[in-house]
């Protein structure tokens, strides 16, 4: 350090804990309790980023979430580098390694300066106006814009932090641990609340904890002092938990907040291991109150963005806070008395003050007498028109305001310093307010917006809600929260406050200089480099509403949302305009307060927490006999199970073969199953699906399919009788889930006279199917008791069988065209009754055969499956299933919309089978079918739904659905790939087995 | 979010409903009777209200029990929850 | 005649220190009687006055807008534009659109930043992979750019997509359509609007309509805000106020109005370099210009019309983007916000008449409208101009839902727009 900027035994800081870090490749130390900004000014490092359009040097303006400029790139490591890093807001740990973003080759010397050069050519909204010729040609341009925007580097490798969740629930939430929130705390404590209490910073106690003038008393003690007392008796409350580094984030409808907590940010790299890196608390709160304060301006003036120019609360908090000089020759710029505060601070702390330079004509507080009274040089009533030092300030040049304020007269003075901190009044913090749908209104004596009307159970007490003195924000505080809490006396209620009080106010929203504004450069978005040039000439081209001029200036859409930036645009567009600022309006604010960390969104849900994975009870058994899986939504199902190195294609052929000539099993466990019961059931049957079930017997079975309401087919599985009153429906996999609420809800809304109930036992039952030529002759050395015969065990029929201890539920019942019998058992029983069959088949080869198979095998016999040759625009009249359409029932889901004049064309798209002229060609499901492919544009008269080569029949198989289909049997149609036409003929859809022979062994 | 006052298990966090839109349509009884049009305004026409709607929501994440809501879509304020079956209240 | 607006334009307009700059778009107030009038001053309002004025010499029309224009789901989307559409209705309208944004910038003199740099939809489940190939041989029959990419293509067209066959919903591959991509929302309806002012179309901002006035089955006129407007024609493209419009002419519309929220992180330098769409796992990303993540979340299942959703959306997409992009962990979110988008049943938008005589309504585009601005401009104010529709959006009529005749893109398009 070679210049003396560090003042010591300050509290907040540590100063045995001496950190390095590393800036731009060059170490530097700080200490424990610092900010990274903070230890970068204590090395006189003020310039630590180029702005975003014309790459202007850019220092450390602000304290807080508020910086615009000082925002880095954290680490260097590719999986942990975070881009776009608050140095205000990052605590300053051993280690830390950081760069500054947006400039080439160094933050020093930055190639993209030459755009400050070009600047006038780059006004708002230039490149809408330009880059438009040749067309071309954009996407050149965009290359160059694009490698030139952006700010820090996105990390490359996977983010090895954990993240959290939490859900919160309180009475009272309170947003803002500085006094206002703490005594609200404290308020709402003593009434018994169970009060959460959120502060952003390390500590509790807000700006008034680091406050060190003597003009402030509360009960007759500095202010300060009274503070922590009152944070001592705080953290000893029971009735409040305290949450620190943690920043609300947003504030939806009905009190849901959301608030993040930095857990491990603040240590250093080593000691992260195995720590949650954020928490994300989702909060619950009966009532909110918003204790968030207030966020300095600055002030409008040509040049007022260079390295050395800061807020001067900021500069007051890095002395008394952080025990940082910003500067060695400082100058303050006001309109307000509170920069009083920050010249009583340099003053106290031995910093040279040259002058104070006021835009009023006075001010007689007690504050500003005091800083009078010192000796310092104020110049009021002038105005700073210029200010100098590339890299950092080294000088201003001020002026005398005329009458108006609009012009400058007399003569320049220059003053020197390499600090200029700059007040332009305070910004109540009014984000989560209108986030959470709060209404604002404008006070004219503060130029702020300040909370009006909501909807929720909310209050906003201190500085956000307009209170900046001291005595109002206390007594106020107390007033109000004991009148939102509904309490008649509280503790604070005699408190005794003296402060400084203002008198005399004045706001020029952009300060006039000696130069014409267009020579100029008075920023207002210090990051996207908005100027108030931008703003009056999106105004001059039309843009009037306040978004317009935002969109087109871009005023308020860098990262720190134009916390800075707003206020001034507003004013700005209402003085140009003549429009009262209350009537303008403000922009939206949108959440999150800060930028949020999408890890800490998503929580722990990352990996192979994305989704549960839904497994049979067979599964570890498909797992061991090296079953490939295929996703059916959660579900995992076994797809095949390729033997000694066998492609998808042969491990099915001969999976097939098996099951066609021998035996094979599949675990169906997957399909959705519904228990239906209850008097009605019957009728709540016929009602669901399209056929009749009335005449359904005990012990029965029956194929159904189920419409939507508007009358495309929706699910189809198997019902069994179980009982009088009792049935057990089947679903495919995938619409278990939608077809049970499906269900519910008609039965609760539409049907509620019936006498049904409905569970859903999918995850209850495990079901093995076995079929082929030899699945009778295995399932009697299962069950030797039970009747196999075809007179005692037709086909779609059902027994109740038990094996030892196990009831097993066995249906006759096909999908595959073979004798097929599923056992369906408990789950707990389902790996068990699975290896029996599988032991029992042995001598009959029996193979285990997955999804890809069973599609094949029910395609070879013509069977549809749900979402696969169906996309919700088929009815069963398209299916060629008229068979399954009762014409007795008088009404059923659909049915209606069957007899659309549309949906009763003839024409519409048909299920028919496809045949390819060569045998071995095998379609590819999807592909389009056409008559003519060279007739443009092409007629495509339909597609492939279902595609395999069928090892029974020896040639290519598919489905697909066709345009007047039912008509074109036999025809020799044309499917069309990018590299060649594949001739086929239309056919019937049932390939194999025509008689259904095979269905009986 | 909202709050969801279920009627059957009390007040819940919104993500464990599903909405099922507007409420009081109900299944036209002889549907075979209506022509096209009538049958399209059952199934398709919504009065989607900028204002107080009646609609059907389910404790879907909970009871799985269907009821009514009456809520203003125009600020998600509820005014009113009741059961199925009730008539919509007077707001 | 306005500025053209050109480098040199630019240049010499430095020297007057942007003194000069012309109004982009007059602000006038609403004359007693127009021969047509738009309600709604979003994109697709203000394209469809451009339309009217250029190609059918309607010029004596206005568009009234509530607010500012622009500033509906112009304004809040995340600018997707490609027209891979799966049904030839579709792929028509999307295609005729997707065809005037490549020409859209030089005939506005507005640079639109339509920019060309693809859209890949990934498949993650056996059936995805069905129906995306499906799409692609119709879109190539179709004359539409879309390619099927094998999932070593995907890496390699993406390469920081976790193309890992270990997730949970691994890529199984995508399609592809290069010509597709983004466009800037903000100059959309700007360019359109100072297009549609030059040629003498009145665009009156803060004008709320508050009714409309019938004579049996004609209509007669808006009652307004800024007073009663005389005129014979209305057409309707009100987004998601499209059924409180069609209320106040006693229509019912198959509509639901529904939240959609989208979110973009804070500005990085280029790392994503195209658009990638994800159904299954249910996540849309791409980079803006200006170097933010663009993320498209989901709909909520209820009517709004708050501008609001719910946060397990936002948290879901997020989940989505992180399981396909693990290395976005670290990004912040920087802003998100909600818009109200107006959903029918089939997935597919009305560009229709309606039985009153006079009224037109363009709407139900749910979460997919911006890339088809320019086409739906076009094909509504052809059908306004001549009180029939063209044959690209015939098949966009209202009747469809009594017929049954629907355009149902609920199976390629569901979610993800």
């Amino acid at each position: 350090m070679s210049k003396n900027l560090r003042i010591n035994n300050k509290q907040f800081i540590d100063e045995t804990r001496k950190l390095s870090f590393i800036f731009n490749g060059k170490k530097l130390y700080g200490y424990k309790g610092d900010t990274l900004a903070s230890a970068l000014l204590s090395n006189d490092i003020h310039l630590v980023g180029r702005s975003f359009k014309y790459h202007r040097p850019r220092g450390i303006m602000t304290s807080g979430s508020e910086e615009p400029n000082a925002i880095l790139q954290i680490g260097n490591d590719d999986a942990l580098t975070e881009p776009n890093v608050r140095a205000t807001e990052i605590e300053l740990y051993d280690g830390l390694i950081c760069n500054s973003q947006n400039c080439w080759p160094s933050v020093k010397f930055d190639i993209g300066g030459i755009n400050n050069f070009l600047s006038p050519l780059l006004p708002a909204g230039f490149y809408y106006k330009t880059f438009m010729w040749p067309a071309s040609f954009w996407e050149k341009y965009e290359y160059f814009i694009r490698k030139s925007a952006g700010l820090g580097k996105s990390p490359t490798k996977q983010d090895p932090d954990m993240y959290d969740h939490r859900y919160m629930h309180c009475d009272i939430l309170i947003i803002g641990g500085g006094v206002s929130g703490l005594i609200a705390a404290k308020i709402a404590s003593d009434d018994n609340k169970k009060v959460l209490l959120l502060e952003d910073k390390e500590l509790l106690g807000g700006s008034l904890i680091y406050d060190d003038n003597d003009i402030s008393k509360i009960d007759n003690q500095k202010s300060s002092e009274w503070l922590k007392k009152l944070i001592e008796n705080i953290k000893n409350d029971k009735n409040i938990i305290i949450k620190t580094r943690t920043s609300l984030a947003a504030y939806h409808n009905y009190n849901f907040l959301l608030a993040r907590q930095n857990l491990t940010d603040h240590l250093s790299v080593n000691d992260r291991n195995n720590k949650i890196r954020q928490r994300l608390y989702k909060i619950r709160a009966k009532k909110v109150i918003i204790s968030t304060g207030a966020i300095e301006r600055p002030q409008v003036f040509h040049n007022n963005d260079r390295p050395g120019i800061m807020l001067a609360s900021a500069v007051k908090k890095y002395i008394d806070y952080y025990g940082v000089r910003c500067g060695l020759e400082n100058v303050i710029f006001t309109n307000n008395d509170s920069a009083y505060e920050t010249a009583l601070s340099l003053h106290k702390s031995g910093t040279k003050l040259n002058a104070i330079v006021d835009i009023r004509n006075n001010s007689s507080s007690e504050i500003v007498n005091k800083v009078k009274s010192l000796g310092i040089q104020i110049y009021w009533n002038h105005t700073i028109v210029n200010t100098k030092g590339y890299k950092r300030i080294n000088k201003v040049t001020i002026m005398k305001l005329n009458d108006k304020g609009n012009d400058v007269v007399g003569k320049k003075i220059e003053l020197n310093c390499d600090c200029l901190a700059i007040s332009g009044g305070w910004t109540p913090m009014v984000h989560l307010f209108t986030q959470s749908g709060g209404k604002l209104k404008f006070d004219n004596k503060d130029n702020i917006f300040v909370p009006d009307k909501t909807n929720l159970n909310q209050l906003s007490i201190g500085s956000a809600k307009g209170d900046f003195e001291l005595d109002d924000v206390l007594k106020n505080s107390i007033k109000d929260t004991k009148k939102f809490l509904q309490i008649e006396n509280s503790n604070f209620d005699k408190i005794d406050v003296k402060c400084s009080k203002e008198k005399e106010k004045k706001n020029i929203w952009l300060l006039p200089s000696d130069k014409p504004l267009s020579k100029t450069k008075p920023f207002l978005d210090y990051q996207n480099d908005s100027t108030a040039k931008d703003i009056k000439l999106a105004l001059r081209e039309g843009f009037k509403s306040i978004e317009h001029v935002k969109r087109y200036t871009t005023t308020g859409m860098g990262t720190d949302q134009g916390k800075l930036a707003n206020m001034h645009a507003l004013g700005i567009v209402a003085d140009t305009t003549n429009t009262n600022m209350g009537d303008l309006g403000t922009t939206t604010f949108r959440p999150p307060y800060t930028p949020l960390t999408f890890g800490t969104i998503v929580g722990r849900n990352v990996g192979q927490f994305f989704d549960i994975f839904r497994k049979t009870p067979m599964h570890d058994w498909h797992v061991d006999n090296n079953a490939k899986f295929e996703n059916v939504g959660q579900w995992k199902r076994a797809w095949y199970y390729p033997k000694d190195g066998e492609s998808m294609h042969d491990a099915v052929q001969r999976e097939s073969k098996a099951a066609r000539e021998s035996s094979g099993i599949l675990d169906a466990s997957t399909l959705g199953k519904i228990d239906i019961q209850g008097t009605d059931a019957n009728e709540f049957l016929n009602r669901v699906y399209t056929n009749a079930w009335s005449k359904l017997q005990i012990g029965k079975c029956r194929y159904g399919l189920m419409l939507n309401e508007d009358g495309m087919v929706y699910d189809d599985g198997v019902t069994t009788k179980l009982g009088e009153n009792h049935y057990l429906m089947t679903t495919t996999t995938g619409g278990a889930a939608n077809v049970m609420s499906k269900l519910e809800d008609y039965l609760q809304t539409e049907w509620p006279e019936l006498d049904v109930f409905l569970t859903s036992v999918t995850d209850h039952y495990a079901t093995a199917s076995v079929c082929g030529p030899n699945a009778k002759k295995i399932i009697n050395k299962i069950f030797k008791d039970l009747d196999l015969s075809d007179e005692s065990f037709p086909h779609m029929s059902f027994k109740e069988v038990k094996l030892g201890n196990i009831n097993c539920r066995v249906m006759r019942i096909s999908f595959t065209g073979e004798l097929s019998y599923e056992i369906n058992v408990e789950a707990s029983y389902g790996k068990y009754i699975w290896e029996k069959c599988i032991e029992a088949g042995k001598e009959f080869n029996i193979t285990p055969y997955g999804t890809e198979t069973m599609h094949l095998l029910r395609a070879e016999k013509g069977f549809i499956i749900v979402g696969q040759d169906t996309d919700g625009t088929m009815t069963p009249v398209d299916l060629q299933m008229d068979w399954i359409i009762s014409k007795k029932k008088y009404d059923f889901i659909g049915k209606r919309s069957l007899y659309r004049s549309d949906t009763i064309r003839e024409d519409r798209k048909q299920l028919v089978g496809l045949l390819t002229d060569d045998p071995n060609e095998i379609l590819e499901e999807g592909a389009q079918i056409v008559k003519d492919e060279n007739k443009k544009p092409v007629n495509m008269l339909g597609h492939v739904t279902s595609s395999y080569f069928s090892p029974t029949l020896k040639k290519s198989i598919a489905l697909a659905v066709l345009k007047e289909g039912k008509k074109l049997k036999g025809q020799k149609l044309l499917v069309p790939m990018i590299d060649k036409t594949i001739k086929v003929t239309v056919s019937d859809t049932v390939f194999l087995d025509k008689e259904n022979e095979r269905i009986n062994g | 979010m909202f709050l969801i006052n279920c009627p059957y298990c009390g007040e819940r966090d919104q993500s464990e409903f599903v909405s099922g839109g507007e409420a009081h349509i109900a299944r036209p009884k002889q549907p075979t009777e209506l022509n096209d049009d009538q049958w399209a305004e059952y199934l398709f026409m919504r009065k989607n209200i900028k204002g107080i709607q009646f609609e059907r929501w389910n404790h879907a994440h909970g009871c799985r029990k269907w009821f009514n809501v009456a809520r203003d879509t125009s600020n998600d304020k509820i005014e009113k929850i009741y059961k199925m079956g009730e008539q919509p209240p007077k707001l | 005649m306005k500025n053209k607006y050109s480098i040199f334009s630019l240049i010499k307009n430095a020297f007057s220190n942007h003194e000069n700059w012309q109004r982009a778009w007059r602000d006038p107030e609403p004359k007693k009687e127009y021969d047509a009038v738009i309600v709604g001053g979003g994109g697709h309002g203000l394209a469809t006055a451009y339309y009217l004025a250029k190609k059918h010499n309607l010029t004596n029309i206005a568009v009234v807008e509530k607010g500012w224009i622009g500033g509906g789901n112009t304004g809040r989307n995340t600018t997707i534009i490609r027209s891979n559409y799966l049904w030839d209705a579709s792929a028509g309208l999307y295609d005729h659109a997707l065809k005037i944004w490549e020409g859209l910038s030089q005939e506005l003199n507005y640079n639109v930043m339509f920019s060309q740099r693809g859209v890949m939809n990934l498949a993650h489940n056996l059936q995805d992979v069905r129906d995306l190939k499906r799409r692609t041989h119709a879109n190539r029959l179709n004359g539409i750019d879309a390619v099927w990419l094998e999932t070593d293509e995907v890496k390699k067209f993406c390469p920081i997509i976790n193309t890992s066959q270990d997730i949970r919903y691994p890529v199984l591959g995508g399609t592809l359509q290069r010509r597709a991509g983004t466009a800037r929302h903000d100059a959309v309806a700007w360019g359109y609007a100072r297009g549609a002012d030059e040629m003498g179309v009145d665009i009156i901002q803060n004008c709320e309509v508050k009714g409309i006035k019938r004579n049996g089955d004609s209509v007669e006129g808006l009652e307004t805000t800024k007073g009663f407007i005389k005129t014979k024609k209305i057409g309707v493209v009100a987004a998601g106020h499209s059924s409180v419009i069609a209320n106040m002419a006693g229509l019912k519309l198959p509509l639901e109005s529904k939240p959609l929220q989208a979110l973009v992180s804070e500005p990085v330098k280029p790392i994503i370099d195209t658009v990638v769409m994800s159904n299954a796992v249910h996540a849309y990303v791409s980079q803006s210009d200006k170097g933010e993540l663009v993320i498209g979340a989901g709909t909520d299942s209820y009517v709004s019309y708050t501008q609001k959703g719910s946060f397990n959306i936002v948290e879901e997409t997020l989940k989505a983007i992180l399981e396909l992009y693990p290395i976005f962990s670290r990004m912040k979110m920087l802003r998100q916000w909600g818009g109200i988008v107006d959903i029918c049943p089939d997935a597919s938008p009305i560009i229709s008449k309606t039985s009153i005589k006079g009224l037109y309504f363009n709407c139900g585009w749910g979460t997919g409208g911006f890339k088809a601005t320019p086409g739906s401009g076009d094909l509504f104010a052809h059908t306004i101009a001549n009180d029939e529709p063209h044959k690209l959006n015939a098949a966009f009529n209202i009747n469809r839902f009594v017929s049954g005749d629907l355009v149902d893109e609920h199976g390629a398009a569901a979610v993800a727009h």
